[in-house]
């Protein structure tokens, strides 16, 4: 209750809950309450101006109602970016769990494969995987995962060296454990706050960059979208003025990676842990 | 974002802490160690670029020759590259290759890879290096403005500020730009200035204002925040209390030290900010059509143009290392508790 209380004095991260609790009921709820035709194309109704035809957000150039692409390209969107990020999160634990358990060579060995990692920026790596597989939802969690795990490797790296030499580590260890029971039952349990923290913003980041490689065309392929791919589309029809096209994907994109920055803000205050600097 | 774009800088490469053994080393050793360290990291990534090269549909006969290649011609290539000789053999020889700066050929440009990178990697320079002036002019004092009024109420809503800019994906903050300064203003094209020279891109002006902002705000938001930590880690210090009790107007005590000495450690992260400015270069550029590396890069992943984009990755995450090399060395120099061991 406490933790609960602690959260609670922070503003912003009970307005970024409160909106992304919104956000996530608009996407998974909102084509139930206002279902639409997403998947077959009615060019006689394309391009409409919000409010014409029962349309509140207008309708894209293949006729599809705007507002409902909004819901299903936001389910996409939180899906991909859920899944990447929480498969990040798990590789990067047990990475940097074990090699600052372990330490010595292998941690300089799996530490230099990090920083290799690091030093080839996602979003170049990203579009090359994205020209040699098939850019599926699946195949799109999978590679956005494995290109973001770094980042909570370092940190968990940190965490787990100054984790192995406390007692109960050490006791453990005297006692008869495993290593590998020690890293799972251990340090990783010893880690969970800086991890959690960790994942909120790893869920930020993997939204982002989901729609940074939709917008530059070698995301999910239609007929599915997402908001990334939607506002690749309304960019055809800037010139147009057609800013029902643009605004609506990406404030979708803001208020939720900002929502998520705020939470991850709030839980670090709660759990206290050092988390990101910038 | 990135993210990073959105991959964050946060702990990219700033070494812990030092311990105290690890100080006896002094700056030559700290030096030897980092620079090995850089050299390890150079060799991981040509092996994940090499491994890259290896993964491609068809493997890298086809990857060079293209999808339509006869199953004549890839024997004949790869019985010519040394394709059929063991893997280890054919990465050091990738490795011989890059070393002289023999990048491949791209087969749709009719050029080396080497040269196409050469001809657009000044103007991709010139625009980040815009971007980076003008984020720096405004993040400076905004950052020290913040540092000088903590934890009031212009201090949360700049930080929030930041937040919300560094929340908002490039491409979309540039297309803002476009709708309000462009479309409906008219105040600015939105097409980017084209042309073979940096000199030729420059004497259109008009056309890199909305370029070099998009690329510059996701700078400011994170820079604002390095200098206001920065600054109230410096405001802290006893020299300030010293000049103030001196009788130094607080004024001139931020213009005069305080500023100065926070700055510093603010420009050395510049270099782990390197992926960032890539990253951002590649959507500004494909957004606004500007003809530098960025978009060479992304025309080149619209037509699987592997040569040039397995190139492209290898310089681009050299010039990381380097980056991260030389702030770390900067650094250390300034500050000898962070020439600790290897991270």
């Amino acid at each position: 209750m406490t933790a609960l209380r602690r959260f609670a004095t922070n503003k912003l991260a009970v307005v970024g809950a409160v909106a992304l609790a919104i956000l996530v009921l608009f996407a998974l709820l909102g084509p139930l309450v206002y279902p639409t035709e997403q998947v077959a194309t009615d060019l006689g109704a394309a391009n409409l101006p919000p409010g014409v035809d029962g349309h509140p957000l207008g309708t894209d150039a293949l006729g599809y109602d705007n507002l409902g692409r909004l819901m299903v390209a936001g389910r996409v969107s939180l899906l991909v970016g859920v899944l990447a990020g929480a498969l990040a999160t798990v590789v990067g634990t047990l990475w940097g769990a074990v090699a600052g358990y372990v330490g010595g060579v292998v941690d300089a060995v799996m530490m230099r494969v990090v920083d290799a990692g690091i030093a080839i920026p996602a979003i170049f790596l990203l579009l090359v995987l994205s020209t040699i597989v098939r850019p599926t939802v699946g195949m799109m969690i999978v590679v956005l995962g494995m290109v973001s795990w770094l980042v909570p490797a370092r940190l968990i790296r940190a965490e787990a060296l100054s984790v192995r030499t406390r007692d109960y580590v050490v006791a453990a260890r005297a006692m008869g454990a495993t290593h590998r029971r020690t890293v799972l039952s251990h340090v990783i349990p010893n880690t969970v706050g800086t991890v959690v923290v960790n994942a909120t913003f790893q869920v930020a980041d993997a939204i982002l960059l989901v729609a940074y490689i939709s917008f530059l065309g070698m995301g999910i392929q239609p007929p599915t979208t997402d908001w990334g791919a939607m506002l690749n589309d309304g960019i055809n029809y800037i010139y147009q003025g057609a800013w029902w096209l643009i605004l609506p994907p990406g404030l979708a994109i803001v208020v939720v990676v900002c929502a998520l920055n705020f939470v991850g803000d709030g839980l670090r205050d709660v759990v206290d842990v050092k988390g990101r600097t910038a | 974002m990135t993210t990073a774009i959105p991959a964050s800088p946060a702990g990219s490469g700033v070494a812990a802490p030092g311990l105290a053994t690890s100080q006896r080393g002094g700056f030559g050793r700290f030096l030897v160690r980092r620079v090995l360290q850089a050299l390890a990291v150079i060799l991981v990534v040509s092996v994940i670029v090499f491994a890259l090269l290896h993964a491609l549909p068809g493997g890298p006969a086809r990857g060079v020759l293209g999808q339509q290649a006869t199953p004549e011609q890839v024997a004949a290539f790869e019985a010519a590259n040394g394709l059929d000789q063991p893997v280890v053999l054919q990465y050091l020889s990738f490795l011989g290759r890059s070393l002289t700066g023999d990048l491949g050929e791209s087969y749709l440009l009719n050029q080396s890879v080497a040269d196409a990178i050469g001809l657009r990697l000044p103007k991709t320079l010139l625009l980040t290096g815009l971007s980076l002036v003008a984020a720096v002019i405004i993040a400076v004092p905004v950052g020290v403005y913040q540092a000088v009024r903590r934890n009031r109420a212009v201090d949360y809503w700049l930080s929030t500020l930041a937040i919300v800019a560094y929340s908002t994906p490039t491409f979309f903050l540039g297309m803002l730009l476009i709708l309000l300064l462009s479309q409906g203003a008219g105040l600015f094209p939105a097409a980017a200035p084209q042309g073979n020279g940096v000199l030729e891109v420059l004497s259109q002006p008009a056309g890199l204002v909305l370029p070099v902002l998009t690329g510059a705000v996701p700078i400011v938001a994170t820079f604002s925040r390095y200098m206001r930590s920065s600054t109230l880690d410096n405001l802290g210090e006893d020299y300030v209390r010293t000049a103030r009790a001196k009788g130094t107007a607080y004024r001139d005590v931020v213009v005069r030290h305080v500023l100065r000495n926070s700055l510093t450690p603010v420009v050395a992260m510049l270099g782990y900010y390197l992926p960032v400015m890539f990253g951002g270069a590649l959507v500004v550029e494909q957004l606004f059509n500007y003809p530098g590396m960025g978009l060479l890069f992304w025309s080149a992943a619209q037509s699987s143009d592997f040569p040039v984009l397995l190139g492209c990755v290898l310089v681009i995450s050299v010039a990381t290392v380097m980056g991260s090399l030389l702030a770390d060395v900067v650094q250390a120099l300034l500050d000898p508790r962070t020439r600790g061991g290897l991270r």
